[in-house]
């Protein structure tokens, strides 16, 4: 034994508790019971869908072939057509289209909040912008809706362009102002927290202010930035009410962007609110589209991590 | 033509101009017009060998007085040491030669700062002129988290240079001692490196810009003894090109390699919980160590404050 305490002092010290060890235990069972929920219920949820997946194929008995390729979606006929196509063709439209909005604005404010934006204005920006966030969906919807398709029309008619009532144009801008605080909230975060030696470095070797935000900050914080990139993009592939109420639910696949679309979120709030009877074809086409969505955020979520652990390495 | 007429020194600078812009150039690029600012302007001292000099500099953080009223001429192609206790604002002397401090929101500066007799301070120099002239190298190492080869090769390629850059790399590189080293991996990272080597890598960036005058902030304190003697071999070297100014905590260093010492102190009289640093002796290294003037760098040097 090592003696730890002066011998006049050691009657003060009781040493650990049953008490002390006993905390010990419960906190550990109580943070591994927490854990342990969001596993069972992922688990649970992937059973569900890959289990009600499998009915659709088998209820409906369309062929794995049709479903990836069809581009059809009929359940009123004696024969059940499902094609995911043209739902796969909205999601893409609205993914790229909000994308285009939404990356280029966000960067840019982001760049400009971390590096240029004095501290005041930056703290007043930053929340104002996270704002955006907290507006409910359905109200970009509405906004879309009421507000943009109609200016759009507007300015559109006296060039020969005729803008539907529900367009995938509108779609895409209101997707893409929802998602830009994503973009530029995380951004700000992973550039401002790259080194001030860095800067200091860029700086001292005559560097402007331009050359060090775009030259050293921003490719030093990029996993960052591109971890941010793909979260926006998976809520935007998420996104429902906003999309549902701006750019319809009419399943087709037109170049035309000013053209109503329907995505596979979309997809299923119609068939949800249909009539569409517990059991039949159409209402476990419900899980195989949800299945297929929960893949494609799945995958993006890997490329995400998989970008994050790829740079990791070369950021300090 | 140079507006300012250089008295003595130029021959030694003359080597110096493979880069494509002149340092002619760069001196009216930086040059204020001589009227342009306060009447009260002192008018920059002709000293025959001062590369930088300051008359009275004070600098504040915010209403913090963090160096009062410093005079001081860093002569050319020499060391010169700024020694003295911690938070005595040895590193804020150093950043206000190539305007570092600009970077600290609330850093300003009272008082007079020429550089090759161009007033540092005034708006109308461009800091980011300066700097190219001015190189720094920090405490810590801080290669970019780019390749080998990039690190050095980014200063010089944001200036502008036009000449062939692979050769400028390897110049740099066997400049700062490390091309031998590296010269088999310069695709891979600069983080890569030791210690000892980043540090070395970050000497040759900066001298990839080629500039006239290296500030180094405890450019060893990072480092181990063995790469600290690499480092301490390589400033011998450069010296007989560069101006160097060095913060040291380690007055054994400060006496291994430099020409001349300043001492900075904290001023007592002021010392309520901060510290406002003053010059107390500035002079060649060996009159410093062996016969000190002031008493206060006395006590300093012999271990018994700081």
């Amino acid at each position: 034994m090592i003696k730890i305490e002066p011998e006049s002092n050691r009657s003060n010290w009781s040493g650990p508790s049953r008490l002390r060890n006993a905390q010990g235990a419960a906190t550990g069972f109580l943070l591994f019971g927490c854990a342990l929920i969001t596993i069972v219920t992922t688990v649970l949820i992937l059973g569900v869908l890959g289990g009600e997946t499998i009915s659709f194929f088998r209820v409906s008995k369309i062929g794995m072939f049709e479903f990836f390729t069809g581009t059809e979606i009929d359940f009123k006929s004696a024969r059940p057509r499902f094609g995911l196509p043209p739902l796969l063709w909205g999601t893409f439209v609205i993914a790229v289209g909000s994308s285009l909005v939404a990356l280029p604005i966000g960067l840019l404010s982001a760049i400009f909040l971390s590096e240029y934006a004095p501290e005041r204005l930056r703290r007043v920006l930053k929340p104002t912008l996270e704002l955006l966030a907290g507006i409910p969906t359905i109200v970009y919807g509405y906004l879309a809706l009421t507000v943009i398709t109609p200016w759009l029309q507007s300015v559109l008619a006296p060039l020969g362009i005729r803008v539907e009532q529900f367009n995938a144009f509108s779609g895409c801008i209101v997707v893409g102002i929802m998602i830009v605080p994503l973009v530029s909230s995380l951004s700000e975060d992973v550039l401002s927290a790259a080194p001030r030696s860095l800067r200091e470095a860029g700086y001292a070797l005559g560097a402007t202010k331009f050359e060090v935000a775009t030259r050293i900050v921003l490719p030093a914080s990029f996993s960052g930035v591109a971890a941010s990139f793909i979260l926006a993009i998976s809520r935007a592939i998420g996104e429902t009410m906003a999309v549902v109420l701006a750019a319809g639910s009419l399943a087709q696949i037109k170049l035309n962007p000013f053209t109503s679309i329907e995505t596979m979120t979309a997809y299923i709030v119609a068939v949800t609110n249909g009539e569409a009877s517990y059991g039949s074809a159409e209402y476990l086409s419900l899980f195989a589209v949800g299945m297929t969505l929960f893949f494609i955020t799945l995958c993006l979520n890997m490329l995400s991590g998989a970008v994050i652990r790829r740079y990791k390495e070369s950021t300090p | 033509m140079n507006p300012e007429p250089r008295v003595g020194g130029d021959a030694e600078t003359a080597p110096r101009t493979q880069s494509q812009s002149s340092p002619t150039g760069d001196v009216s690029a930086l040059k204020t017009s001589p009227a342009g600012d306060s009447a009260e302007a002192i008018a920059p001292p002709r000293s025959t060998d001062a590369v930088l000099e300051t008359h009275n500099l004070s600098v504040y953080y915010n209403t913090l007085l963090a160096l009062r009223e410093i005079t001081i001429a860093i002569p050319r192609n020499r060391i010169t040491a700024l020694i003295g206790p911690s938070g005595c604002g040895k590193s804020t002397l150093l950043r206000c030669f190539n305007r570092m401090n600009d970077l600290i929101p609330g850093a300003r500066s009272e008082g007079n700062l020429w550089f090759e007799g161009v007033d540092i301070a005034a708006s109308s120099t461009d800091p980011v002129t300066l700097r190219r002239r001015i190189g720094m190298v920090f405490q810590r190492p801080n290669p970019f988290p780019k390749t080998i080869y990039q690190n050095v090769a980014w200063g010089a390629r944001i200036n502008g240079y036009q000449g062939d850059m692979d050769e400028l790399v390897e110049r740099s590189l066997r400049r700062a001692a490390l091309w031998d080293e590296v010269k088999g991996k310069l695709r891979e990272s600069g983080l890569e490196l030791s210690g000892g080597q980043q540090q070395r890598l970050c000497i040759a960036r900066t001298l990839a810009v080629e500039p006239e005058v290296i500030l180094m902030d405890e450019p060893c304190s990072a480092l181990d003894p063995v790469s600290t003697a690499r480092v301490e071999d390589l400033m011998d070297d450069l010296k007989d090109e560069y101006t160097i100014v060095i913060v040291t905590h380690n007055m054994q260093q400060a006496r291994r390699v430099s020409d001349m010492t300043a001492c900075l102190m904290p001023d007592e009289a002021l010392a309520d919980g901060h510290r406002t640093g003053v010059l107390a002796e500035f002079s060649a290294t060996d009159r410093l160590f062996t016969n000190p003037k002031d008493p206060r760098t006395e006590a300093y040097i012999t271990g018994r404050i700081g």
